[in-house]
């Protein structure tokens, strides 16, 4: 019963970090409909600045808090920026174009930035400096570090204030109506080319506090990195139901916990046959069940009336 | 421009390159009419070298090319004379990024552009395919690090290495665990290649043939970063000891998984982890981790002490891992050519399997599978922040003093006729 806690401790965890990475898809496919494949190497960009300025700001001897503050700036402005260029550059002139041609192009902006960051930072793996000693904390037969329980508290904050906000602020609104019909919207003063820049403004953000978090748990970064955990974490968004806030969160939070037991419990279950590494594997099993079950994820779908 | 005036002038051109190659051709032949009473003739032989030079192993491969560069530069620097013809090394430098399909790639790019010998490659999973390929092209391959026993086992007669292999590894390791850190129960991880799982098989059959219990067999991959599960599936069965088949990428962070999961058994693996990155890597959860190394410690190495200073003061950072074992590949190779007279893949491929030379690592000889004999295996412990030598298992003994004294009393004769051929 212990390791069972202990599992399923350690996917909530993991799947904190798919939920805020999965919130950044999950917004601008409910606004414009699109699957915003370089989500995931936004994440890894933010998650390398982070890292670097870590490094610099370390080597100088700056107190760990402002190291961690000001690493998390960085990544933030940096992500931000990155987000809110591409949407300019990459999808923008494509908002009339078929469905097919901005994926391909996010395709496109996935690979450039993977490439881009292997350029500037080297194909190697990056170790993060040891600026935090989690401290350990232990209860009901589970060990845990405080960083774990951080990041499951950050993201169900993170959640929660990005639902306060779209419920209500007037970005938030305005936000709500563009996802409607970007259209009307507009046609009732809502500037919509601003709301679709700050939506992207506010997932790279996120992503970037994502990007820290991963690097901070796992001590390492790595140009290709933005890869797998961009699939999963729109897995996640699918399972949840694309489009849907709190959909985010708990596909976040539910596929964390499926690979975290799977990769625990396959081998006993399978009697040895199937090991752990098959933990993916399971995974993309459990996406393809819901799509064929519940297609509108669990939590169903929000993405507005486009007809 | 219009056509007719572009034709003439691209024909003025034409000609006047020819015209300048025709004038570079003349002065030459005077030159070598000149000198060649005075020196033989150079000729120039490559010598290529494959390793993992991108990517998260690259650090280790770059290490290794290093390795070679030295030996190549060592070698042009003694103006080596084989067959009576000055040659002039060059090396031909590829990159496999660890990959088992690119490596045939790039052995078969070797072999194409006409290399007399391979040192490579790095990873075992890389090594064997590429066998393949060098052995259909006559072409003699010593691996400077590659463990796994398939390596040699498939009968071809261009495969060589200067390491001992995981069938020694494995046990070694398992003999060490079971009577040194008195382990009992034991989990074992491998990486899912043909290294990792080749050695973790190889430790759990001598440790289970030992007495002792494999409480857990699980399985990452070699692009893994999150342990995190399997780590805490094994950490319910209670081990004294994990061990890990694979390379310093995984190793590292599995290692400070552990200590966040508070998992206080002990951890022992291979050579691919046994790294300065593995230290960057885990931080300080890698004090007291144990990993295997074929090969002396460097600093009881014969030549160790002089070659680790030659690579510092030439690459400016310490010997990663394999580069003395590059070293003393290229070394083994020419050593072969100059017993041949020649060097002709062809005449001097049998010449290395009677190799019986002292280099950088010690005292090198090959079996007719072409693994290397008596080859030590030393058991290293992190401390402080850095690797130190427990212990050494194998290499020493009587086979050792052997080929030491050999060159000794040949020294003075083989010298007498080494001046006669320079003149």
């Amino acid at each position: 019963m212990d390791i069972f806690l202990q599992q399923l401790a350690n996917g909530l965890v993991l799947g904190s970090i798919y939920a805020l990475v999965a919130l950044g898809y999950t917004m601008v496919y409910g606004i414009l409909g699109l699957i915003n494949f370089a989500h995931g190497d936004i994440v890894m960009i933010g998650a390398l600045t982070a890292l670097t300025t870590a490094h610099l700001l370390s080597a100088a001897g700056v107190p760990a808090p402002i190291v961690l503050a000001l690493a998390a700036l960085a990544a933030t402005l940096v992500c931000v920026v990155l987000g809110v260029f591409i949407e300019r550059i990459a999808y923008r002139p494509l908002r009339r174009a078929p469905r097919l041609a901005p994926l391909i192009t996010a395709i496109g902006v996935s690979i450039l930035l993977q490439y881009s960051a292997a350029l500037v930072w080297g194909k190697q793996y990056l170790s993060m400096p040891d600026i935090i000693k989690p401290a350990d904390i232990d209860f009901a037969g589970v060990h845990l570090t405080d960083l774990q329980a951080f990041i499951f508290v950050l993201a169900c904050a993170v959640m929660a204030v990005l639902l306060w906000f779209i419920r209500s602020s007037r970005m938030g609104r305005a936000m709500r109506a563009t996802e409607q019909n970007a259209e009307v919207a507009g046609l009732m003063g809502v500037d919509i080319n601003r709301v679709i820049a700050f939506t992207f403004a506010l997932g790279s953000a996120i992503g970037a506090l994502a990007g820290l978090m991963v690097v901070l748990y796992y001590g390492i970064g790595h140009y290709f990195m933005g890869f797998m955990l961009g699939l999963k974490a729109f897995t996640a968004a699918v399972l949840g139901g694309i489009g849907n806030i709190p959909g985010a969160m708990l596909g976040g939070l539910l596929l964390g916990v499926i690979e975290s037991l799977a990769s625990g419990y396959i081998g006993d279950l399978t009697g040895g046959v199937l090991g752990s590494n098959y933990r993916d594997v399971f995974a993309f099993l459990v996406l393809i069940v819901v799509l064929v079950l519940r297609p509108s994820g669990i939590m169903g779908q929000h993405t507005g009336d486009r007809a | 421009m219009t056509g007719s005036s572009f034709l003439r002038f691209a024909s003025a051109f034409a000609l006047a390159l020819a015209l300048a190659s025709c004038g570079k051709e003349a002065p030459p032949p005077a030159k070598s009419q000149a000198e060649a009473p005075k020196a033989p003739e150079t000729v120039t032989v490559k010598i290529g070298s494959a390793s993992p030079l991108t990517g998260t192993q690259a650090h280790i491969g770059i290490d290794i090319k290093n390795g070679v560069q030295l030996a190549i530069e060592d070698a042009n620097a003694a103006n080596t004379v084989i067959g009576g013809k000055k040659v002039k090394f060059e090396l031909v430098s590829e990159d496999d990024e660890a990959n088992p399909t690119k490596a045939a790639t790039v052995a078969q790019k070797l072999v194409d552009a006409k290399v007399v010998a391979v040192v490579g490659h790095f990873n075992s999973g890389a090594s064997i395919p590429a066998s393949k390929v060098y052995a259909d092209g006559g072409v003699p391959q010593i691996s400077p690090s590659s463990t796994n026993p398939d390596y040699t086992l498939k009968g071809y007669k261009t495969t060589f290495r200067v390491v001992a292999h995981d069938g020694q590894q494995g046990p070694t390791l398992a003999k060490f665990a079971i009577e040194k850190l008195k382990a009992k129960n034991i989990a074992v991880i491998d990486d899912s290649t043909a290294y990792g799982q080749g050695l973790a098989d190889n430790f759990e059959a001598t440790a289970k043939a030992a007495g002792a219990k494999i409480i857990a067999r699980e399985h990452t991959t070699d692009k893994d970063t999150d342990f995190k599960a399997i780590l805490t599936k094994i950490k319910g069965r209670k081990p004294d000891l994990i061990m890990f088949g694979g390379i310093d990428p995984q190793a590292g962070p599995m290692v400070k998984q552990m200590a966040q999961l508070g998992i206080k058994a002990k951890f022992i693996g291979g050579d691919g982890m046994q790294t300065p990155n593995f230290i960057k890597l885990a931080g300080d959860a890698s004090e007291g981790v144990m990993a295997s190394m074929p090969g002396l410690p460097k600093e009881q190495m014969p030549g160790g002490k002089a070659f680790m200073e030659k690579y510092k003061a030439k690459f400016n950072q310490d010997v990663e891992l394999f580069a003395p074992m590059g070293y003393d590949a290229v070394m083994v190779f020419i050593d072969a050519m100059k017993r041949a007279g020649s060097t002709d893949p062809a005449k001097f491929l049998p010449e290395i399997g009677k190799t019986k030379m002292n280099g950088v690592i010690g005292p090198i000889a090959f079996d007719e599978k072409g693994d290397l004999v008596n080859g030590p295996i030393t058991v290293y412990v992190v401390k402080g922040g850095k690797w130190e030598p427990l212990e050494t298992v194998g290499g020493g003994g009587t086979a050792q003093a052997k080929p030491a004294e050999a060159p000794k009393a040949d020294a003075a004769p083989a010298a007498a006729p080494a001046a006669e051929a320079k003149k």
